[in-house]
Protein backbone atom coordinates (compact mmCIF):
# COMPACT_ATOMS: atom_id res chain seq x y z
CA UNK A 1 0.00 0.00 0.00
CA UNK A 2 0.77 3.67 -0.33
CA UNK A 3 1.20 5.36 2.55
CA UNK A 4 -1.78 6.94 3.88
CA UNK A 5 -3.27 9.04 6.98
CA UNK A 6 -5.61 7.68 8.60
CA UNK A 7 -8.49 8.60 10.77
CA UNK A 8 -11.30 7.39 13.09
CA UNK A 9 -13.79 10.00 13.67
CA UNK A 10 -16.80 9.29 16.42
CA UNK A 11 -19.95 10.69 14.37
CA UNK A 12 -20.62 10.98 10.94
CA UNK A 13 -20.31 14.92 11.57
CA UNK A 14 -16.70 14.29 11.82
CA UNK A 15 -16.29 12.17 8.72
CA UNK A 16 -17.82 15.15 6.81
CA UNK A 17 -15.29 17.34 8.35
CA UNK A 18 -12.30 14.90 7.77
CA UNK A 19 -12.99 14.51 4.27
CA UNK A 20 -13.14 18.44 3.69
CA UNK A 21 -10.06 18.10 5.13
CA UNK A 22 -8.10 15.48 2.82
CA UNK A 23 -7.96 15.76 -1.10
CA UNK A 24 -8.60 12.21 -2.10
CA UNK A 25 -9.24 10.46 1.05
CA UNK A 26 -11.46 8.03 1.17
CA UNK A 27 -13.96 6.19 3.09
CA UNK A 28 -12.91 3.14 5.07
CA UNK A 29 -16.30 0.77 5.55
CA UNK A 30 -15.62 -2.95 5.67
CA UNK A 31 -12.44 -2.90 3.68
CA UNK A 32 -13.04 -6.04 1.71
CA UNK A 33 -12.62 -4.03 -1.69
CA UNK A 34 -10.96 -1.06 -1.24
CA UNK A 35 -8.22 -2.84 1.09
CA UNK A 36 -7.13 -5.44 -1.51
CA UNK A 37 -7.11 -2.50 -4.35
CA UNK A 38 -4.76 -0.52 -2.21
CA UNK A 39 -2.95 -3.37 -1.55
CA UNK A 40 -2.30 -3.95 -5.50
CA UNK A 41 -1.73 -0.23 -5.29
CA UNK A 42 -4.82 0.39 -7.60
CA UNK A 43 -5.49 2.84 -5.67
CA UNK A 44 -3.85 5.62 -3.62
CA UNK A 45 -6.17 7.89 -1.24
CA UNK A 46 -4.18 10.34 0.97
CA UNK A 47 -6.70 9.41 3.86
CA UNK A 48 -8.65 6.24 4.80
CA UNK A 49 -11.34 8.16 7.18
CA UNK A 50 -12.79 5.06 9.08
CA UNK A 51 -16.41 4.37 9.80
CA UNK A 52 -15.70 1.52 11.75
CA UNK A 53 -16.12 3.66 15.35
CA UNK A 54 -19.34 5.87 14.26
CA UNK A 55 -22.04 5.33 15.57
CA UNK A 56 -25.22 4.67 14.78
CA UNK A 57 -24.62 2.87 11.57
CA UNK A 58 -25.08 -0.21 12.05
CA UNK A 59 -29.10 -0.66 13.12
CA UNK A 60 -31.24 -3.02 11.28
CA UNK A 61 -34.83 -1.78 12.05
CA UNK A 62 -38.69 -2.31 10.59
CA UNK A 63 -40.04 1.18 9.94
CA UNK A 64 -43.76 1.27 8.79
CA UNK A 65 -43.84 -1.05 5.20
CA UNK A 66 -39.87 -0.59 4.70
CA UNK A 67 -36.65 -2.49 6.37
CA UNK A 68 -33.54 0.11 7.27
CA UNK A 69 -30.54 -1.07 7.00
CA UNK A 70 -27.99 1.23 8.57
CA UNK A 71 -24.84 1.63 5.83
CA UNK A 72 -22.38 -0.33 8.46
CA UNK A 73 -24.21 -3.24 9.08
CA UNK A 74 -21.92 -6.28 7.88
CA UNK A 75 -23.21 -9.07 5.25
CA UNK A 76 -22.93 -11.50 8.18
CA UNK A 77 -25.67 -9.23 9.94
CA UNK A 78 -28.24 -8.84 6.87
CA UNK A 79 -28.20 -12.66 6.30
CA UNK A 80 -28.92 -13.36 10.08
CA UNK A 81 -31.29 -10.73 10.30
CA UNK A 82 -34.43 -11.93 12.18
CA UNK A 83 -36.27 -8.99 10.75
CA UNK A 84 -34.85 -9.00 7.38
CA UNK A 85 -35.48 -12.77 6.76
CA UNK A 86 -38.79 -12.68 7.80
CA UNK A 87 -39.67 -9.36 5.42
CA UNK A 88 -37.12 -9.61 2.43
CA UNK A 89 -35.96 -13.33 2.77
CA UNK A 90 -34.49 -12.47 -0.94
CA UNK A 91 -32.24 -9.79 0.77
CA UNK A 92 -30.70 -12.14 3.43
CA UNK A 93 -30.15 -14.69 1.06
CA UNK A 94 -27.74 -12.23 -1.14
CA UNK A 95 -26.33 -11.41 1.90
CA UNK A 96 -25.52 -14.51 2.59
CA UNK A 97 -24.24 -15.31 -0.46
CA UNK A 98 -21.37 -12.56 -0.88
CA UNK A 99 -18.18 -13.88 -0.57
CA UNK A 100 -17.16 -16.03 2.24
CA UNK A 101 -18.07 -16.39 5.95
CA UNK A 102 -15.20 -14.68 7.18
CA UNK A 103 -15.63 -11.83 4.49
CA UNK A 104 -19.31 -11.42 5.31
CA UNK A 105 -18.36 -10.81 8.61
CA UNK A 106 -16.59 -7.41 7.95
CA UNK A 107 -17.61 -6.41 4.30
CA UNK A 108 -21.17 -3.80 4.36
CA UNK A 109 -23.84 -3.11 2.86
CA UNK A 110 -22.80 0.84 2.44
CA UNK A 111 -19.56 0.02 1.62
CA UNK A 112 -20.89 -2.34 -1.21
CA UNK A 113 -23.55 -0.09 -2.36
CA UNK A 114 -20.91 2.98 -2.61
CA UNK A 115 -18.64 1.28 -4.58
CA UNK A 116 -20.65 -0.13 -7.26
CA UNK A 117 -18.96 -2.37 -8.44
CA UNK A 118 -20.57 -4.20 -11.61
CA UNK A 119 -20.55 -7.51 -10.64
CA UNK A 120 -21.50 -6.99 -6.70
CA UNK A 121 -24.55 -8.47 -5.41
CA UNK A 122 -26.11 -5.43 -3.54
CA UNK A 123 -26.96 -3.31 -5.91
CA UNK A 124 -29.17 -5.78 -7.84
CA UNK A 125 -30.94 -5.58 -4.64
CA UNK A 126 -30.97 -1.66 -4.18
CA UNK A 127 -32.14 -1.07 -7.78
CA UNK A 128 -34.67 -3.92 -8.05
CA UNK A 129 -36.77 -3.43 -4.50
CA UNK A 130 -36.24 0.52 -5.39
CA UNK A 131 -34.99 1.15 -2.17
CA UNK A 132 -33.82 4.54 -0.82
CA UNK A 133 -30.51 5.56 -0.30
CA UNK A 134 -29.83 7.93 2.65
CA UNK A 135 -27.22 9.77 2.86
CA UNK A 136 -26.32 12.71 5.46
CA UNK A 137 -26.94 15.29 3.02
CA UNK A 138 -30.64 13.47 1.10
CA UNK A 139 -31.90 10.60 0.12
CA UNK A 140 -31.38 9.80 -3.42
CA UNK A 141 -33.85 7.05 -5.21
CA UNK A 142 -32.23 3.80 -6.52
CA UNK A 143 -33.23 4.28 -10.04
CA UNK A 144 -30.80 7.55 -9.17
CA UNK A 145 -28.53 5.98 -7.58
CA UNK A 146 -26.75 4.17 -9.86
CA UNK A 147 -24.62 5.60 -12.93
CA UNK A 148 -21.98 3.17 -14.96
CA UNK A 149 -19.31 1.17 -13.22
CA UNK A 150 -17.93 2.22 -9.89
CA UNK A 151 -20.12 5.56 -10.40
CA UNK A 152 -22.50 6.61 -8.35
CA UNK A 153 -24.61 10.05 -7.49
CA UNK A 154 -22.67 10.32 -4.03
CA UNK A 155 -20.64 13.99 -4.14
CA UNK A 156 -17.62 14.58 -2.34
CA UNK A 157 -17.90 14.53 1.05
CA UNK A 158 -21.61 12.44 1.07
CA UNK A 159 -21.97 9.83 3.50
CA UNK A 160 -24.17 7.02 3.21
CA UNK A 161 -25.93 6.73 6.65
CA UNK A 162 -28.61 3.54 5.74
CA UNK A 163 -30.59 2.16 2.85
CA UNK A 164 -34.68 1.87 3.45
CA UNK A 165 -36.07 -1.11 1.41
CA UNK A 166 -39.78 -1.26 0.37
CA UNK A 167 -40.64 -5.18 1.40
CA UNK A 168 -41.89 -6.65 -2.03
CA UNK A 169 -44.73 -9.07 -2.38
CA UNK A 170 -42.48 -11.54 -3.98
CA UNK A 171 -38.72 -11.10 -4.79
CA UNK A 172 -35.92 -13.51 -5.47
CA UNK A 173 -31.91 -13.05 -6.04
CA UNK A 174 -30.05 -15.85 -8.33
CA UNK A 175 -26.69 -15.80 -9.69
CA UNK A 176 -24.44 -17.47 -11.70
CA UNK A 177 -20.80 -17.21 -9.85
CA UNK A 178 -17.98 -17.68 -11.62
CA UNK A 179 -16.53 -20.93 -10.40
CA UNK A 180 -13.12 -20.02 -9.41
CA UNK A 181 -13.77 -15.93 -7.83
CA UNK A 182 -17.08 -16.87 -6.60
CA UNK A 183 -17.93 -13.10 -8.20
CA UNK A 184 -21.20 -13.57 -10.03
CA UNK A 185 -20.83 -13.48 -13.57
CA UNK A 186 -24.77 -13.16 -14.26
CA UNK A 187 -26.90 -11.83 -11.21
CA UNK A 188 -30.36 -11.28 -11.49
CA UNK A 189 -32.94 -9.98 -8.73
CA UNK A 190 -36.34 -9.66 -9.34
CA UNK A 191 -39.49 -8.04 -7.16
CA UNK A 192 -43.13 -7.67 -7.59
CA UNK A 193 -45.41 -5.76 -5.48
CA UNK A 194 -48.63 -5.06 -6.87
CA UNK A 195 -48.81 -5.24 -10.77
CA UNK A 196 -45.06 -3.43 -10.65
CA UNK A 197 -42.59 -6.14 -11.36
CA UNK A 198 -38.50 -4.90 -11.51
CA UNK A 199 -35.66 -6.97 -12.81
CA UNK A 200 -32.14 -5.65 -11.64
CA UNK A 201 -29.07 -7.17 -13.61
CA UNK A 202 -25.44 -7.36 -11.93
CA UNK A 203 -22.77 -8.35 -13.33
CA UNK A 204 -23.16 -8.58 -17.10
CA UNK A 205 -22.81 -4.81 -18.50
CA UNK A 206 -20.06 -2.84 -18.92
CA UNK A 207 -22.38 0.30 -17.31
CA UNK A 208 -22.70 -2.03 -14.38
CA UNK A 209 -26.08 -2.84 -12.62
CA UNK A 210 -29.39 -2.15 -14.75
CA UNK A 211 -33.17 -2.33 -15.24
CA UNK A 212 -33.85 -5.30 -18.37
CA UNK A 213 -36.97 -3.50 -19.17
CA UNK A 214 -37.81 -5.80 -21.70
CA UNK A 215 -38.41 -8.73 -19.17
CA UNK A 216 -39.71 -6.37 -16.58
CA UNK A 217 -42.96 -5.68 -19.45
CA UNK A 218 -43.16 -9.62 -20.20
CA UNK A 219 -43.19 -10.33 -16.39
CA UNK A 220 -45.92 -7.30 -15.81
CA UNK A 221 -48.22 -9.25 -18.08
CA UNK A 222 -46.98 -12.40 -16.98
CA UNK A 223 -45.26 -13.28 -13.65
CA UNK A 224 -44.02 -16.69 -14.98
CA UNK A 225 -40.90 -18.11 -16.01
CA UNK A 226 -42.31 -19.02 -19.06
CA UNK A 227 -43.14 -15.36 -19.60
CA UNK A 228 -39.06 -14.99 -20.02
CA UNK A 229 -38.51 -17.48 -22.91
CA UNK A 230 -39.02 -15.43 -26.14
CA UNK A 231 -37.83 -11.76 -24.82
CA UNK A 232 -34.52 -10.77 -25.99
CA UNK A 233 -31.95 -9.68 -24.32
CA UNK A 234 -29.50 -6.80 -25.70
CA UNK A 235 -25.91 -7.79 -24.92
CA UNK A 236 -24.50 -5.20 -26.86
CA UNK A 237 -23.00 -3.35 -23.45
CA UNK A 238 -22.35 -6.33 -21.54
CA UNK A 239 -18.59 -7.49 -20.81
CA UNK A 240 -16.40 -9.94 -22.64
CA UNK A 241 -13.62 -11.34 -21.07
CA UNK A 242 -11.98 -14.82 -20.28
CA UNK A 243 -14.53 -16.08 -18.35
CA UNK A 244 -17.49 -15.86 -20.99
CA UNK A 245 -18.69 -13.24 -23.97
CA UNK A 246 -21.56 -10.77 -23.92
CA UNK A 247 -23.55 -13.49 -26.11
CA UNK A 248 -23.32 -16.17 -23.11
CA UNK A 249 -23.72 -13.36 -20.84
CA UNK A 250 -27.17 -12.33 -22.26
CA UNK A 251 -28.01 -15.82 -22.40
CA UNK A 252 -27.49 -16.36 -18.83
CA UNK A 253 -29.25 -13.02 -18.21
CA UNK A 254 -32.85 -14.95 -19.89
CA UNK A 255 -31.14 -17.77 -17.58
CA UNK A 256 -31.21 -16.52 -14.70
CA UNK A 257 -34.13 -14.73 -14.70
CA UNK A 258 -36.58 -17.10 -14.98
CA UNK A 259 -34.95 -19.24 -12.00
CA UNK A 260 -35.50 -16.30 -10.31
CA UNK A 261 -38.97 -15.41 -10.98
CA UNK A 262 -39.40 -19.70 -10.11
CA UNK A 263 -37.46 -18.90 -6.92
CA UNK A 264 -40.20 -15.99 -6.05
CA UNK A 265 -43.09 -17.97 -6.70
CA UNK A 266 -41.60 -20.37 -4.34
CA UNK A 267 -41.76 -22.97 -6.71
CA UNK B 1 2.07 7.29 13.17
CA UNK B 2 -0.95 5.90 15.20
CA UNK B 3 -1.32 4.40 18.04
CA UNK B 4 -3.51 1.36 18.68
CA UNK B 5 -4.53 -0.57 21.89
CA UNK B 6 -6.34 -3.90 21.84
CA UNK B 7 -6.43 -7.16 23.42
CA UNK B 8 -4.83 -9.36 21.98
CA UNK B 9 -5.40 -13.18 23.39
CA UNK B 10 -6.61 -12.17 26.59
CA UNK B 11 -3.20 -9.41 27.34
CA UNK B 12 -3.76 -5.57 26.66
CA UNK B 13 -1.03 -5.02 24.00
CA UNK B 14 -0.71 -0.86 22.45
CA UNK B 15 1.57 -0.26 19.72
CA UNK B 16 3.11 3.16 17.52
CA UNK B 17 2.14 1.64 13.94
CA UNK B 18 2.45 2.98 10.60
CA UNK B 19 -1.45 3.21 9.59
CA UNK B 20 -0.84 0.90 7.12
CA UNK B 21 -0.13 -2.22 8.97
CA UNK B 22 -2.77 -4.86 8.70
CA UNK B 23 -4.12 -6.58 11.70
CA UNK B 24 -1.75 -10.06 10.36
CA UNK B 25 1.32 -7.92 10.22
CA UNK B 26 0.98 -6.14 13.64
CA UNK B 27 0.13 -9.60 15.10
CA UNK B 28 3.30 -11.36 13.60
CA UNK B 29 5.87 -8.55 13.31
CA UNK B 30 4.78 -6.51 16.03
CA UNK B 31 3.59 -9.08 18.78
CA UNK B 32 5.70 -12.13 17.08
CA UNK B 33 2.47 -14.19 16.66
CA UNK B 34 3.55 -16.02 14.11
CA UNK B 35 0.66 -18.79 13.89
CA UNK B 36 -1.58 -16.44 11.94
CA UNK B 37 -0.59 -17.29 8.28
CA UNK B 38 -0.48 -15.12 5.10
CA UNK B 39 -1.09 -17.47 2.42
CA UNK B 40 -2.54 -15.70 -0.20
CA UNK B 41 -2.29 -12.10 0.72
CA UNK B 42 -5.45 -11.05 -1.41
CA UNK B 43 -8.55 -12.52 1.19
CA UNK B 44 -9.19 -16.13 -0.66
CA UNK B 45 -7.30 -18.54 0.87
CA UNK B 46 -7.90 -18.03 4.74
CA UNK B 47 -4.45 -18.44 6.38
CA UNK B 48 -4.59 -15.60 8.02
CA UNK B 49 -8.23 -15.94 9.71
CA UNK B 50 -8.44 -14.98 13.02
CA UNK B 51 -11.18 -13.60 16.00
CA UNK B 52 -11.93 -10.32 16.02
CA UNK B 53 -14.69 -9.56 19.01
CA UNK B 54 -15.36 -12.98 18.76
CA UNK B 55 -16.11 -13.33 14.72
CA UNK B 56 -13.68 -14.87 12.46
CA UNK B 57 -12.02 -12.25 9.91
CA UNK B 58 -9.28 -12.21 7.42
CA UNK B 59 -6.57 -10.50 9.29
CA UNK B 60 -4.66 -9.35 6.10
CA UNK B 61 -7.68 -7.59 4.37
CA UNK B 62 -8.22 -5.32 7.93
CA UNK B 63 -6.09 -3.04 9.18
CA UNK B 64 -4.64 -3.00 12.81
CA UNK B 65 -5.72 0.23 13.30
CA UNK B 66 -9.03 -0.67 12.83
CA UNK B 67 -9.07 -2.84 15.65
CA UNK B 68 -8.34 -0.49 17.75
CA UNK B 69 -10.45 -1.31 21.31
CA UNK B 70 -11.55 -4.38 20.32
CA UNK B 71 -10.50 -8.23 21.51
CA UNK B 72 -8.14 -10.32 19.46
CA UNK B 73 -8.12 -14.42 19.50
CA UNK B 74 -5.46 -16.24 17.36
CA UNK B 75 -4.01 -19.96 17.06
CA UNK B 76 -2.06 -19.33 20.35
CA UNK B 77 -5.06 -18.11 22.14
CA UNK B 78 -6.49 -21.33 22.14
CA UNK B 79 -4.62 -23.47 24.13
CA UNK B 80 -4.67 -23.37 27.85
CA UNK B 81 -1.65 -24.73 30.50
CA UNK B 82 -0.75 -27.54 27.80
CA UNK B 83 -4.19 -28.74 26.84
CA UNK B 84 -5.28 -28.03 23.33
CA UNK B 85 -8.27 -26.78 22.46
CA UNK B 86 -11.22 -29.07 21.42
CA UNK B 87 -11.07 -27.96 17.40
CA UNK B 88 -6.95 -28.64 17.75
CA UNK B 89 -6.98 -31.99 19.18
CA UNK B 90 -9.56 -33.13 16.47
CA UNK B 91 -6.99 -32.27 13.75
CA UNK B 92 -4.48 -33.84 15.25
CA UNK B 93 -6.64 -37.04 15.60
CA UNK B 94 -8.03 -37.24 12.38
CA UNK B 95 -5.03 -36.09 10.66
CA UNK B 96 -6.74 -33.14 9.72
CA UNK B 97 -3.26 -31.30 8.13
CA UNK B 98 -0.20 -32.25 6.53
CA UNK B 99 1.66 -29.45 5.44
CA UNK B 100 -0.05 -27.40 8.29
CA UNK B 101 -0.06 -24.07 6.67
CA UNK B 102 -3.63 -23.49 6.25
CA UNK B 103 -4.50 -25.03 9.66
CA UNK B 104 -4.68 -22.29 12.17
CA UNK B 105 -6.98 -20.48 9.58
CA UNK B 106 -8.38 -23.64 9.12
CA UNK B 107 -9.20 -24.06 13.36
CA UNK B 108 -9.96 -20.77 13.63
CA UNK B 109 -13.00 -20.77 10.87
CA UNK B 110 -13.78 -24.28 12.52
CA UNK B 111 -14.97 -22.37 15.80
CA UNK B 112 -16.62 -19.40 14.07
CA UNK B 113 -18.59 -22.15 12.13
CA UNK B 114 -19.45 -23.88 15.50
CA UNK B 115 -20.24 -20.35 17.25
CA UNK B 116 -22.68 -19.64 14.63
CA UNK B 117 -24.01 -23.90 13.40
CA UNK B 118 -23.76 -25.52 16.53
CA UNK B 119 -22.47 -28.87 17.64
CA UNK B 120 -23.81 -30.66 15.18
CA UNK B 121 -23.02 -29.76 11.52
CA UNK B 122 -23.44 -31.94 8.71
CA UNK B 123 -20.56 -32.75 5.64
CA UNK B 124 -22.47 -30.65 3.67
CA UNK B 125 -22.27 -27.57 6.26
CA UNK B 126 -19.11 -27.65 6.60
CA UNK B 127 -18.05 -27.89 2.95
CA UNK B 128 -19.88 -24.91 2.61
CA UNK B 129 -19.00 -23.16 5.24
CA UNK B 130 -15.45 -23.53 4.55
CA UNK B 131 -15.76 -21.87 1.25
CA UNK B 132 -13.25 -19.33 2.14
CA UNK B 133 -10.57 -21.29 3.52
CA UNK B 134 -7.93 -23.02 1.13
CA UNK B 135 -5.96 -26.37 1.75
CA UNK B 136 -3.72 -27.28 -1.10
CA UNK B 137 -2.37 -30.81 0.53
CA UNK B 138 -5.10 -32.65 2.09
CA UNK B 139 -8.03 -32.85 -0.68
CA UNK B 140 -10.45 -31.49 2.78
CA UNK B 141 -11.54 -35.08 3.59
CA UNK B 142 -9.68 -35.46 7.32
CA UNK B 143 -10.40 -31.57 7.57
CA UNK B 144 -14.12 -32.05 7.48
CA UNK B 145 -13.91 -35.07 10.10
CA UNK B 146 -11.87 -33.04 12.48
CA UNK B 147 -14.16 -30.27 12.14
CA UNK B 148 -16.98 -32.77 12.55
CA UNK B 149 -15.56 -34.14 15.38
CA UNK B 150 -13.92 -30.66 17.37
CA UNK B 151 -17.68 -29.31 17.09
CA UNK B 152 -19.03 -32.66 18.85
CA UNK B 153 -16.07 -32.18 20.97
CA UNK B 154 -16.53 -28.44 22.29
CA UNK B 155 -20.28 -29.16 23.20
CA UNK B 156 -18.60 -31.70 26.01
CA UNK B 157 -15.85 -29.37 26.96
CA UNK B 158 -18.27 -26.34 28.08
Amino acid sequence: MYAFAYQRPATVRQVQSALGKHEDAKILAGGQTLLPTMKQRLAQPSALIDLGHVAGLTAIEKKGRNIVIGAMARHADVATSELVREAIPSLAALAGGIGDPAVRNRGTIGGSVANNDPSADYPAAVLALGATIVTNKRKIAAADFFQGMFTTALEDGEIITKISFPVPAKAAYVKFPNPASRYAMVGVFVSKKGADVKVAVTGASNEGVFRAEGLEAALKAKFNPKAVEGVAVDGSNFISDIHGTADYRANLVSVMTKRAVTKALGK
Amino acid sequence: MISVSMTVNGKAVSAKIDPRTLLVQFLRENLLLTGTHVGCDTSQCGACVVHVDGKAIKSCTTLAASCDGTSVVTIEGLAHDGVLHPMQEAFRENHGLQCGFCTPGMIMSAIDIVNRKGHDLDEHTIREELEGNICRCTGYHNIVKSVAAGAHAMAGSK
